[in-house]
């Protein structure tokens, strides 16, 4: 008689996850999760923590026996999230980290396990496109999950799915926003989250639907193209100070961080820390490259000429209170009503 | 005699291996392993020197904030910059911020629910630690979460996120905030304070603070039983355990100094073994002679320093450096810096036992309530409406060093910069001082002298009182490797 299969809804969902070349700093913001907090979150939708480095009990031989029983088959591994890049290197070798008390280079554990697992989730841009610790010329050799930079391939190579039939989803984000984390293995947890939620970087679309300069609150400087010039002035960052807000694909200003913040909130510049290649900008990130005097990198998809035409408009009819409230780091000239 | 391997170590932010040799049950010997080598001192040279506020805060997602504050000391220092007075209270109060949240999750996340584990069932305490401390699924947890997730609107309204945040700048911060903003930074500390005084320590800040002895606080502990607060489970089952003779390290102490004021910092600057010792950074070296690095010409200050991994380096066995203070081996964090700095209970907790697990831990909670106290001031101080950075520009040949404390301990920023762009840049983190292997003569690191001596159970394959003396050092193993 064939063994009874548990109802998919009464099932509880396996959750490992694994760091490698990070800073763990995916993880620390996860713990920052609201409305509900992250064990609600995951509790609600019957994700199991089989193991996570900062919150499980189990360490040592008892996590070796767990990584054991789900290559032998005894523990289904539903979700699996690696934090950090995959180390590649000395040259190749994968010695830059062997997994503590294994002897066995982390990028091989990995691979056997996405090979194993339903799903596979790349937390932050280390672990989505190589990140920070890419940067440099790459000293570590650390590769994505499934990119290395831009390149689709990565550890598991262009062609991976897991099991469930996805390729590795990219939460990509330095860090990550903790709801950009919960939402999706929630969505993954009860079966809403296909293909067609990815963007063509494997991003959630979820949050890369957005601009970061969607609900900036230096929007009325940018339309008057009211720059400010030096760190903590109040006017747009993007014209002298770095920032790639009106290019780069997060919601960062319409769901705030840490309560009310974001990076531009916090007073500087959008580095653009979703995207892949971000960690080498070819420039200082707090300075905006210019030829001619015009910014390099302009809005995603607004043609140039446009956008110059409108600049120089618009940058005529600043208003005072802008123009030198832009360049101040209090207000200076208030708002008042015409009467 | 046995020989042993442990690992990976979790709750310790990042990967880590403790070998050890055992003999009747008790260990002999331990090395340290730190298993994961990141490059950052290498990626860092030949950028320009303002974009280490970039790349540093992302060597430690835990001690983020701690990172940037070295690094744009370091900056500030190259360039002879200083800060307004506002930039120095809202650096104080993200630091802070950034500090207690670690504290906070050291003790409920990475510590307490090692006492939860099944091999201390038969113990007295056992029920009441285990539907507290379990990990995931005890009560602490749960309210604890929260209280740290609220805590940390603090980050969002000073430094716009936690962690990685770009606020943080050589001449003070980029984030200028009205009064308003000053109102709620106030509300957030206060709540946060009722936390402590409700959940954590079941007593007021106040009553935690004038506690300046050892007989005073088992004075406090004999008037609250176990399941009183946090503090006080923690102090019984300290008692019962005897933690206060697990993990005794080489009590020479070390703290760079943290949270300036006008005239002296919060908490001072100092050397302390058996009393206070003058502290001159310069007498730092870093010894390679036992790491996966190639071999230079012997233990070098961090201005000269190299790093050059090599994995087949001979007689490596980390990729952790050996820090030193004019050769001897020093403990950083909590601990250190309450006796450097002179608190009663702490120096007489030391005084008395020495560094071990109890006083750190214990250090660690008082430093909590030192800080949230010194918090509100400081929030009230800020001046809307003035200054919150000063600016200017690196020269083209410069060299600047930038010393702070991070939650576990002292971390520093060693930066060269020639033709305009970093020439060399080094970091000594917290956990590199705890942490470190044994140097050229031999001598064990902290972490290695506190796991000798340590007893292994009968069927333990993982001793419990190795995992509470490493965890009692707050490690950042990602800090650590960099």
């Amino acid at each position: 008689m064939p063994e009874k299969i548990p109802e998919p809804s009464a099932e509880k969902l396996n959750l490992l996850w694994l760091q490698s070349n990070g800073c763990g700093g995916c993880s620390m913001s996860l713990l920052c999760a609201e409305s509900p907090d992250l064990l609600t979150s995951l509790e609600s939708a019957g994700i199991n923590l089989l193991w996570h480095p900062s919150l499980s009990e189990a360490s040592g031989s008892e996590l070796q026996a767990v990584l054991a029983r789900i290559l032998a088959g005894e523990l289904r591994l539903d979700l699996l999230c690696l934090e950090g890049s995959v180390i590649t290197g000395p040259q190749g070798s994968g010695r830059f980290h062997i997994l503590a008390g294994t002897g066995r280079p982390m990028m091989d554990w990995i691979r056997t396990l996405s090979a194993v697992a339903r799903h596979v989730v790349a937390v932050g841009t280390c672990a989505t496109y190589g990140g920070i610790t890419a940067a440099g010329g790459n000293p570590s050799g650390a590769t994505g999950l499934q990119y290395d930079g831009a390149d689709r391939g990565g550890l598991l190579g262009r062609d991976f799915v897991a099991r469930d039939g996805l390729p590795v989803i990219n939460i990509a984000g330095c860090p990550t926003h903790p709801n950009w984390v919960t939402e999706t293995l929630v969505q993954l947890a009860i079966g809403a989250f296909s293909e067609q939620e990815m963007d063509e970087l494997g991003r959630p679309r979820s949050y890369t639907n957005h601009l970061v300069h969607h609900g900036c609150p230096r929007n009325e400087y940018y339309e008057y193209k009211a720059s400010a010039e030096k760190p903590s002035d109040l006017g747009c960052l993007m014209e002298h100070l770095g920032c790639l807000g009106t290019q780069a694909r997060a919601d960062c200003n319409t769901r705030l961080w840490n309560g009310d913040g974001s990076c531009l909130r916090g007073g500087h510049a959008c580095v653009n820390c979703t995207a892949p290649g971000f960690e080498e900008p070819g420039h200082a990130f707090n300075e905006t490259p210019k030829v001619a005097g015009i910014p390099v990198g302009l809005p995603t998809d607004m043609p140039k000429a446009w956008f110059v035409a409108l600049a120089s408009l618009s940058k005529a009819a600043t208003p005072k209170r802008l123009k030198e409230n832009a360049v101040a780091d209090h207000v200076v000239v208030p708002l008042r009503s015409l009467t | 005699m046995s020989r042993r391997i442990v690992g990976p170590f979790n709750r310790v932010e990042g990967d880590l291996e403790v070998q050890l040799e055992i003999r009747d049950a008790v260990v002999e010997n331990a090395w340290v392993v730190s298993p994961l080598y990141r490059g950052f001192e290498q990626i860092l040279r030949g950028k320009p020197p303002a974009d280490a506020l970039v790349y540093t805060p992302r060597i430690c997602g835990i001690c983020s904030v701690a990172q940037s504050v070295a690094a744009a000391r370091a900056l500030a220092d190259a360039q002879g910059l200083d800060m307004p007075p506002n930039g120095r209270l809202a650096l104080n109060l993200i630091l802070a911020n950034e500090n207690i949240a670690d504290h906070l999750s050291h003790f409920y996340l990475f510590f307490m629910p090692d006492f939860a584990r099944d091999i201390y069932r038969d113990q007295p305490w056992h029920d009441d630690i285990a539907r507290r401390f379990k990990a995931v699924s005890g009560s602490a947890t749960r309210q604890v979460l929260p209280a740290r997730a609220e805590w940390l609107h603090i980050m969002g309204i000073l430094a716009g996120k936690w962690p990685h945040s770009l606020a943080i700048q050589p001449g003070g911060t980029t984030r200028t905030i009205e009064g308003q903003e000053q109102a709620r930074i106030l509300s957030i500390i206060f709540a946060f304070r009722r936390f402590l005084e409700e959940v954590l320590f079941g007593d007021t800040l106040d009553n935690i603070l004038a506690l300046a002895s050892v007989a005073e606080l088992d004075a406090w502990l004999e008037r609250h039983p176990l399941a009183h607060s946090d503090f006080a489970r923690f102090l019984h089952v300290s008692r019962s355990l005897e933690l206060d003779r697990l993990g005794r390290a080489s009590d020479t102490f070390l703290s760079y100094g943290v949270y300036p004021g006008e005239a002296d910092e919060l908490f001072r600057r100092g050397l302390w073994r058996d009393g206070a010792r003058i502290f001159d950074p310069a007498t730092i070296s870093e010894d390679l002679s036992h790491s996966w690095m190639t071999q230079g010409s012997g233990p070098a200050h961090p201005y000269d320093g190299a790093t050059e991994p090599d994995a087949d380096s001979p007689g490596g066995y980390t990729w952790c450096k050996a820090p030193r203070l004019d050769g001897a081996v020093v403990e950083v964090g909590a601990l250190a810096r309450q006796v450097v700095d002179g608190h009663a209970l702490i120096r007489d907790l030391a005084t008395q036992s020495g560094g071990n697990v109890r006083n750190r831990v214990i250090a660690r909670l008082l430093e909590i309530a030192r800080v949230v106290d010194a918090m509100t001031p400081w929030a009230r101080a800020l001046r809307p409406r003035e200054p919150f950075c000063h600016h200017g520009k690196p020269p083209a040949e410069a060299q600047g060093c930038g010393l702070t404390e991070a939650a576990r301990g002292s971390l520093g920023h060693w930066l060269r910069i020639r033709d305009g762009r970093i020439h060399n840049y080094q970091i000594i983190a917290p956990t590199t001082w705890n942490f470190s292997p044994r140097d050229a003569g031999g001598t064990p690191g902290a972490l290695e002298q506190a796991l000798v001596g340590a007893p292994v159970r009968e069927g333990e394959t993982d001793p419990v009182a190795v995992q509470h003396i490493v965890r009692s050092f707050d490690p950042c193993m990602v800090c650590t490797v960099h």
